[in-house]
Parts: C-alpha cells; structure tokens; sequence
C-alpha cells in the first residue's frame, strides 16, 4: 500500500533523509524507529503529502502523492505528532469537519459515533477541544486519522501523553486495525514498538539502518559467543569443567541465584559459538544447566547497536 | 472546499472578530447614511459609498489577518494539507468565507435604499454601480490580504501589511499628480483603485473596471495557491 523509493530531503545544508526506501502491506503494521531528530516525522510528512521530497518518490495505493495527491490522500488517515485543533470547535463539530474534508457522507453520525467509541472520547463529543486534557486530545487526533475509514493509517508517536492504562488500550486498537490495513507507526520507544509491530524499520540520521521483523533483528544481532548461564553446582567444579572448554576466554561468575545454583558469563572469541561446547562439558562433569540465555536478547541493545549508540554492560 | 468555507464562516462567529467587523461597518454605513441621506435629505448615496472606500481599505486587511498566518502559527494548517483538498480549494474556501462575511456587511447599505424607497425615489442604477464598485473592490483587497496572511505566522504582521497596502492604495492617486515621468505616473495610474473605483459612484459600469478588479483578485489568489506550495517544497 505503501511504497516509498529513494526519497532523500534536504532542509538548506542538513541532510533529514538520505535515499530511504521501504514499503507497508496490508495487514502490516510498520514501526519506525530512531532516536529524536532521525527522520521519523519528516518521512512522514513526506508520504501524506505535508511537504516535499528533494528526491525520489512515494507512492500510495499506487498513487503518486505528487501526482495524484487527492487519490492518495483519501486513503490515509494520519495522525501527526503534533496535531494542532482549532480550539473554538466542540469534539462532534471538528470529526464533522474532518468529515466534510474528507468527503465522508452516507451514514456520518453512525460512522463518527462508532469511532468515538473505539478511541474512547464517545462521553465527551459535545466537549470544546481546549478544555480537553492532552490524552484525550491525543484520542482525537486518533479519531480524527480513522475518518473515513482509510486503508492507510500513519501514526506519528501514536501514545504520546496517554497513561499506562490508555497506552495499552491504544496499542490494542492499532493491532486490530493493523488486521485489515497498512499502519505505520513511529516511536523512539522500542517496547512499543515491539508491542505492536510486525516490522520495524530503523532510521539514524536520515539513513535506514535496518528493515526486518523484531524477532530477525534481535536474533541476528544477539552474541552467540557470549552465554548467561546458571549452573547448579560448586563454582570450582564449574570453573574446572568449563576450563577443559578451549573457545571460552572469559568466565565471571555473576552471583548465587538459587540454592547451589550460580550464574556465570561465559564469553568466546567474537564471531564463534561456544554455545554446544559449553553444554556438552556441563553434561560431561555432570553439572545441570537450569537456565541459559544469550547475552543480547532486548531490541534496546539491538537498536543501540545498529545506532552506534553506547551500550551499558548488563548481566 | 465547501468544508473549508464553511469552517472559516462559522469560525468568524465563533470569535469577536466577525462581530467587531460587523459593528464596525454598520456603524460607519449607518452614520454616512443618517448624515448625508437622512440629515441631508437626500436619495444621493453617492457620498456615502465614496466614503465607504477608505472604511473598506482600513477594515478588510482586520477581517483577512488570521485566515492563513493563524492556520500557520498554530499548526493547524497541517489537517488541511494532509486531508484530500487541493491547496487552491484551501485557498478559495477561506476567500469565499471571507468574501461572505464582506458582502453581509455591506448588504446594510442596500437595505438603506430600500428603507429609502419606502419614502422616496432613489436612483437605483447608480445606487447598484456604487454597491458593484464597493462589493468588487472588497474582493479584490480580501484577495490581497489573503495573500499577504500567508507571507506571515503573525496575525499582527498581516494586518500590518494590509494597512500598508491600503495606504498605499489611498495615496497612490496624490503619488500619480506630484510624480515627475511619464511612464512613472501611468503606472501609478494603472494600478490606482480610486481611478476604477469613481466610475461605479456615479453609476457607470465599465468592463474594463470590472476585469482589472477580477484579475487583480485572480492574481493574488493564484500567488497565494503558489505560496502554499513553495512551503511544501522549502
């Protein structure tokens, strides 16, 4: 539904996006990730057609956003990051607005009421836009993006300013409409975006970094040469089974987690996978394995990684 | 573009500035109106649209300020320019509101000449050019100031602007007479709305009046349509 080729942006001397490419499916739910300022909300604005590319094009249910920007436009429902409203319309005023905009009109007032009740703003449509609280405004941005009932939904930080309990209810809505229509969501927030995507595309500085599926990232970036592991059993007899192992370079034992039981960093030249051989000197001196784990299992340290980003040492 | 006309009319009412606009119009047709018809005893009403011109000058850029640069100050122009509308039905939508609210305010005076009719006979050709010639150069000055209100993100700004213009609009006939160069003063000339202006108080209705008052607001709605895109593209 989505496809965006090449598309470069330049503000003056700052380069914002550098040859992007990627595309959403239907039924695909998109995350863009990267830290503030790496070209999430210009790429965007960029699709719906808010501004220009310096290069490059974009392309939506295969209408040029350029070309075609009204067929375009009619399929997307965008909520952007800082949705602006007029503060003088009343809730039910402004979606009969976004409405006319959009050139909803058979069955409006049923259409409008349906959304107001999937965002939860359905007790509050006679309520003037400035007095309402941030998370509900940010529940009417949402509404306002589901007039129409588009095929292509793009979210800039879709959760921003919404409690615990709204945030999870958001990420509900997003996975359901997700079933049925392209949806791009922006985040710097990885669990989010772990939450509810089913692809997640990387940007730094403009530049995508990384375009796979959360569990692809995380596995192939996790350090197979480096083993969390509890062991049951003594820590001499530990060091001395895993001395017979000749890959390991590193052993650090970590701490007692259980009666008898001790976890222990197990490290291996980088690149290899000392993963079989620890296990198999483990069986040999008849020590249990309880439990072990690669060292990178979060999308944290994998997203740091692919940004260049410190990573802090954990256990 | 009917949406978008249809906010900007409702949003003037939602707000005092439809209302001062109103009550300002009213009260300088109404006083016109009580001394030179009325006190004057008089079915004439010439004089008072003459003295309409620099009403309109000084009150159309008010009524024009926020139509754009508010949109742009307060991100709201962001809805419209992701909703499936051209930027040129963004743009008429929020002249033709304009221009609603303009031609509600001068209907006053056509009720006057009715009031009149009740009790005498008024010139109704001259009292419908003078109307055309009010009604065509509000137009023509809501196109500018549009255009000036989306040079700006300060409503302040914008009305400042228009101000400008107006002066420049009122002195540019004294400019023409003191001016040395003939091709100076014909320019000045060319571009003078007194000079296109007169000849509908006296109930002549010239085309090419008409045109000049057309075009200049075709001009300016299309430089506003461009301005919308060179910041997509900036």
């Amino acid at each position: 539904m989505i496809d965006v080729q090449h598309i470069t942006k330049r503000y003056g001397d700052k380069l914002a996006l550098d040859d992007v490419s990627f595309g959403v499916r239907l039924g695909e739910v998109l995350g863009l990730l990267g830290l503030n300022g790496a070209g999430k909300s210009t790429a965007m604005n960029i699709i719906t057609g808010f501004i220009g590319a310096t290069r490059g094009t974009v392309t939506v249910g295969g209408h040029d956003v350029v070309q075609e920007p009204i067929e375009a436009k009619r399929l997307i429902g965008y909520l952007p990051e800082r949705l602006a409203f007029y503060g003088d319309m009343r809730v039910r005023e402004y979606l009969d607005f976004v409405c006319d905009l959009k050139g909803v009109k058979q069955g409006r007032a049923e259409h409008v009421a349906g959304i107001c009740e999937q965002v939860g703003i359905a007790h509050m449509t006679s309520r003037l836009v400035r007095n309402m609280s941030k998370g509900y405004r940010q529940r009417l941005g949402f509404a306002q993006a589901l007039v129409g009932d588009p095929q292509v939904l793009i979210l800039d930080e879709p959760t921003a300013g919404l409690d615990p309990s709204q945030i999870v209810e958001i990420r509900a809505l997003i996975q359901h409409l997700g079933e049925t229509r392209a949806v791009m969501i922006s985040s710097h927030i990885l669990s989010e975006i772990q939450a509810v995507c089913n692809r997640i595309v990387v940007l730094h500085e403009g530049r995508v970094m990384a375009d796979d599926t959360p569990e692809n990232l995380t596995t192939a970036l996790r350090a197979s040469h480096q083993l969390v592991a509890r062991i049951l059993g003594l820590p001499e007899d530990v060091e001395a089974a895993l001395s017979r192992v000749d890959q390991i370079t590193t052993l650090k034992m970590l701490g007692q987690r259980e009666a008898n039981a001790y976890e222990y960093l197990i490290e291996g030249p980088e690149g290899s996978d000392i993963r079989v051989e620890v296990f198999r000197a483990l069986a040999e001196a008849d020590l249990p394995l309880l439990d072990a784990r690669g060292k990178e299992t979060s999308l944290e340290r994998v997203f740091l990684r692919l940004v260049d980003q410190p990573v802090a040492e954990v256990a | 573009m009917r949406a978008i006309l249809k906010r900007e009319f409702r949003a003037y009412f939602q707000s005092p500035l439809g209302y001062v606009f109103f009550s300002a119009m009213f009260f300088f047709s109404g006083y016109y109106f009580f001394t030179y018809n009325l006190y004057g005893s008089t079915t004439n009403m010439t004089k008072l649209f003459e003295l309409l011109f620099p009403v309109v000058l000084f009150l159309v850029p008010v009524l024009t300020m926020r139509l754009l640069s508010e949109e742009k100050r307060l991100g709201t122009d962001q809805l419209l320019l992701t909703a499936p509308v051209s930027r040129t039905a963004i743009v008429v939508g929020k002249y033709l509101a304009a221009v609603a609210v303009f031609c509600i305010a001068i209907a006053a005076t056509l009720l006057q000449a009715v009031v009149m009719s009740l009790f005498a006979w008024p010139d109704w050709p001259v009292i419908i050019g003078n109307f055309t010639g009010l009604l065509l150069l509000g137009v023509t000055l809501i196109a500018i100031c549009l255009f000036l209100s989306s040079l700006t993100e300060s409503q302040l700004v914008a009305a400042i602007l228009g101000f400008v213009v107006s002066l420049f609009l009122m002195l540019i006939d004294a400019l023409a007479v003191v001016v040395s160069g003939d091709l100076l003063r014909s320019i000045l000339r060319g571009l003078s709305f007194g000079d296109r202006y007169t000849p509908f108080t006296i109930g002549v209705l010239e085309l090419p009046n008409v045109i000049f008052f057309l075009s200049t607001s075709f001009l300016f709605l299309a430089l506003t349509v461009v301005m919308l895109d060179k910041e997509r593209w900036s």
